[in-house]
């Protein structure tokens, strides 16, 4: 098998005009609107879907087909009382949502979202500022994104030890036990085709992909790619690793005490966390997205069959439970991970 | 410009944390304290430029600190304070932190004399992560290889210690039951 290897790929960015302050802060106030909204929408589509996955109906009776169910569940949200239980830790208690919520929005800085696209001359003030279509450029993005989705577990952790409740404690050490676990498959799960591409940019990603489908890197590294999505599934806590907040064991596990907006502001994180992985996975192993024309459709529709690929899996799959999780983590995907990096290592040195 | 702003910042946003953490008698504002201040000193590799190295102490340190939380949850009530046994007063904290700046300015009085240059200054056109590799793999890959043994020697020792019982599961085996038992009454 011959393995390409991409070098050099710096000139596919250098035509682009320059980005300025002001481009990055559009981008971020618009990364922060359409995914907050998208998050509201999730919702929506998740309950439509598993509803129609169970032979039900779902929402149906705000608005037509139910669609104005997330307004009345953010008026619902909104306008709940704020509670904070009497022993809990109260600053720590009330800083937890925002930790989870401010994470997973700064992970999406280094992820590609939305094409490039210059504001036209004729808007007042910010005419002419080209937007980019990734706010932060880092040129070692992906770990970056890791680091920082890793560190929204903080969230979930300090929420469950700060409510003086037994249920958020055991959800906190869940926490714990689950972070531990896949933090490793999710490293060297991707580290293959790092190693392939020779590069930690998800523009360099994309680019060494560019050719069409035969290049995607799902054909080189289909381990891989499945290691990663199982990884990607506990990482943002999803249903076959939904250890934190299972009803059915911890009553809501670290989001028991919480109400309104500070329950919300978990949701949100969660999705918005749903989001990234799914764009991770599109653009490292499926091809990602191209500049001209139409391109920039195919990945929306990459990220859309993710996003429904959780709730599918949510709705076919039981959930497994914390040994189980370790057991799988640490014997089965964390050896099949080792294996992978190192039979592509001997493939590109031969 | 920006970059002193948020070095002043960083700096005492870092030192404050870090007393917090040290001071608290609370352990679950001492353990978030650590956890922000590791996440601020991240902030100073970007500063630097050294994006790789940033993102490396983000990483590692979120990975360490919750390995240290799930033991703070383990052994101590996280929403109360802790009754310490001995509370040293003012008069030793103060000389003990005199005394530890006395030696920082000892040590560091001279580097800061002979004008620091970089030794390893960054490559334009080349990534954080190529430069921290080349580094590593030759004039510091002994020490690189050293330290990869004693980790695996670290962790053959852990595995040794905790895995006296380990074929035997504690939530499907009978006998177990019996086993948790008599080590509390044993207590």
């Amino acid at each position: 098998m011959e393995v390409v290897t991409y070098t050099n790929v710096e000139t596919f960015v250098q035509h682009l005009p320059e980005v300025t302050a002001a481009g990055v802060w559009i981008k971020a106030i618009i990364i922060l609107a359409v995914i907050s909204a998208v998050a509201g929408f999730g919702t929506y589509l998740e309950r439509k879907v598993l509803a129609f996955m169970q032979r039900r109906l779902g929402p149906m009776h705000v608005g037509p087909y139910g669609l104005l169910q997330i307004i009345a569940d953010g008026i619902k949200l909104f306008t709940k009382e704020d509670i904070v239980p009497q022993n809990a830790n109260r600053l720590i208690f009330m800083l937890a949502p925002a930790i989870t919520a401010a994470t997973a929005f700064i992970a999406l800085a280094a992820v590609p979202v939305f094409p490039n696209f210059t504001i036209p001359q004729w808007v007042p003030v910010l005419g002419g500022t080209f937007v980019p279509s990734i706010a932060a450029d880092l040129n070692i993005g992906i770990l970056f994104v890791l680091g920082m989705m890793a560190a929204g577990l903080y969230g979930p952790l300090l929420a469950g030890m700060a409510q003086a409740n037994k249920w958020g404690i055991i959800g906190a050490a869940r926490t714990a036990v689950q972070f531990l676990s896949y933090e490793v498959v999710t490293g060297l799960s991707i580290l293959a085709p790092i190693m392939l591409v020779g590069s930690l940019s998800f523009v360099d990603f994309n680019a060494a992909q560019a050719g069409g489908i035969s290049h995607w890197l799902i054909w080189q590294q289909p381990v891989a790619f499945i290691l990663f999505l199982i990884a990607g599934f506990a990482e943002t806590n999803r249903t076959p690793f939904d250890l934190l907040e299972h009803e059915a064991e911890v009553v809501s596990g670290y989001a028991t005490e919480y109400s309104g907006m500070r329950w919300g502001m978990f949701f949100i994180g969660e999705y918005a966390n749903m989001i990234t992985i799914s764009i991770i996975a599109a653009v490292v192993f499926l091809g990602g997205y191209s500049e001209e024309g139409i391109g920039w459709l195919t990945i929306i529709l990459k990220v859309g069959f993710f996003f429904f690929l959780m709730l599918w899996i949510r709705a076919a799959w039981p959930h497994v439970r914390p040994d189980q999780l370790m057991w799988l983590c640490w014997k089965v995907l964390m050896p099949i991970a080792v294996i992978n990096v190192v039979i592509t290592g001997i493939v590109m040195m031969v | 410009m920006y970059e002193t702003i948020a070095f002043y910042l960083f700096s005492a946003l870092t030192i404050v944390l870090f007393l917090i953490t040290v001071m608290s008698k609370n352990v679950l504002y001492a353990m978030t304290a650590l956890a922000s201040g590791m996440v601020l000193i991240s902030g100073f590799f970007f500063i630097l430029g050294a994006d790789f190295l940033g993102v490396v102490q983000l990483i590692v340190y979120v990975g360490a600190v919750m390995a240290l939380y799930s033991f703070a949850m383990m052994f101590f009530d996280a929403t109360r304070n802790i009754k310490e046994k001995n509370t040293p007063g003012m008069l030793v904290f103060l000389l003990g932190g005199l005394s530890a700046l006395i030696l920082v300015l000892m040590f560091a009085a001279p580097i800061q004399s002979e004008a620091v240059h970089a030794l390893y200054p960054i490559h334009e056109g080349v990534g954080n992560a190529q430069d921290v590799g080349i580094v590593l793999f030759t004039k510091y890959l002994v020490p690189f290889e050293v330290a990869a043994v004693m980790l695996l020697v670290a962790m053959i020792a852990g595995i040794i210690l905790a895995g006296k019982k380990m074929d035997q599961s504690l939530t499907e085996d009978i006998d177990a039951d019996d086993e948790i038992l008599t080590q509390k009454d044993a207590k």
